[in-house]
């Protein structure tokens, strides 16, 4: 029960760090992505200011056996590249800049994203329910 | 208001870190919104689902209460199906082939320097500025 108490308001601390910082708003995702049109920086001050808290926890998580509930912590990160990694980050990238959303701001917008935002969770869904069919044919392509 | 935005953008992003480290310290787990989702699609979360649908209830619930207590949010997000429809494919097939999206990839990743998180960010800003240009300035669709 406790772990969920804190998964939810890990959740809920995400949510709102996404509403404040505008990353809900496609304009501004797609404004960073768009450095030949008016280009807006404000995500580069919002994954900055993400990772600042996050690196201080790995250090912490370092020094640590266990979580603070208890549990294992993450292994060490995979140092192995791999097709996949290039070509699903590439797929991701193309999506997200069409639509200018990501799993988060889609998740967090639910409420008041409108049509335009449910379908784009439902067809991220049915990508996702697809995605070990495609990854099972690429790791065929690249062995051939 | 607008002036301001990158401040916004700042605070915004300190609360996602807070939320992350939060995650990890706490429960041990990294706070990747491709994964916790995913994971709940494929049946490979089972053992953790409780957590995840807990998570994501915040992650949901929070933004409906601001929205509730601030006004309208502005979302912009495009009216055209067809490019909601290929969009979201894209990011949910591609989430999960490379094991990762902004949040796993871009702030859990990046803040612990893991090749596979830095080289997966490179490549979907790359994609992403190539598909504005594409279609943004070169066919004016999006």
């Amino acid at each position: 029960m406790i772990r969920n108490l804190f998964a939810f308001l890990s959740g809920a601390l995400f949510g709102l760090g996404l509403l404040i910082s505008g990353m809900v708003n496609t304009a501004k995702v797609q404004g960073w992505l768009d450095v030949f049109g008016d280009w807006d920086p404000t995500l580069a001050f919002v994954l900055g200011g993400a990772i600042l808290p996050m690196a201080i926890a790995w250090r912490v998580a370092e020094r640590r056996k266990t979580a603070v509930l208890g549990g294992a912590l993450p292994a060490a990160p995979d140092p192995r590249l791999g097709h996949n990694l290039v070509v699903g980050s590439v797929l991701f990238g193309m999506g997200w800049g069409l639509a200018g959303l990501c799993p988060g701001p889609a998740m967090a917008s639910l409420s008041f994203g409108g049509w335009g935002g449910l379908l784009f969770l439902l067809s991220m869904l049915v990508g996702m329910v697809g995605a070990p069919m495609i990854r099972t044919r690429i790791d065929r392509l690249a062995t051939a | 208001m607008i002036e301001q935005d990158w401040l916004w953008g700042l605070a915004g992003g300190l609360l996602i870190g807070t939320a992350a480290a939060l995650y990890l310290l706490v429960n041990g787990r990294i706070m990747g919104a491709s994964g916790i989702i995913g994971g709940l699609v494929d049946g490979s979360g089972r053992a953790t689902a409780a957590e995840r649908i807990a998570l994501l209830a915040g992650l949901i619930g929070l933004p409906f209460l601001g929205a509730m207590a601030m006004g309208p949010v502005d979302t912009n997000i495009t009216e055209n199906p067809a490019v909601i429809i290929a969009a979201g494919l894209l990011v949910g097939v591609g989430t999960r082939l490379a094991n990762g999206c902004t949040s796993g990839h871009g702030v859990c990743g990046i803040s612990r320097f893991s090749l596979r998180g830095i080289v997966a960010t490179v490549f979907y800003l790359l994609a992403g500025g190539l598909v504005m240009v594409t279609f943004r300035h070169l066919l004016g669709v999006i």
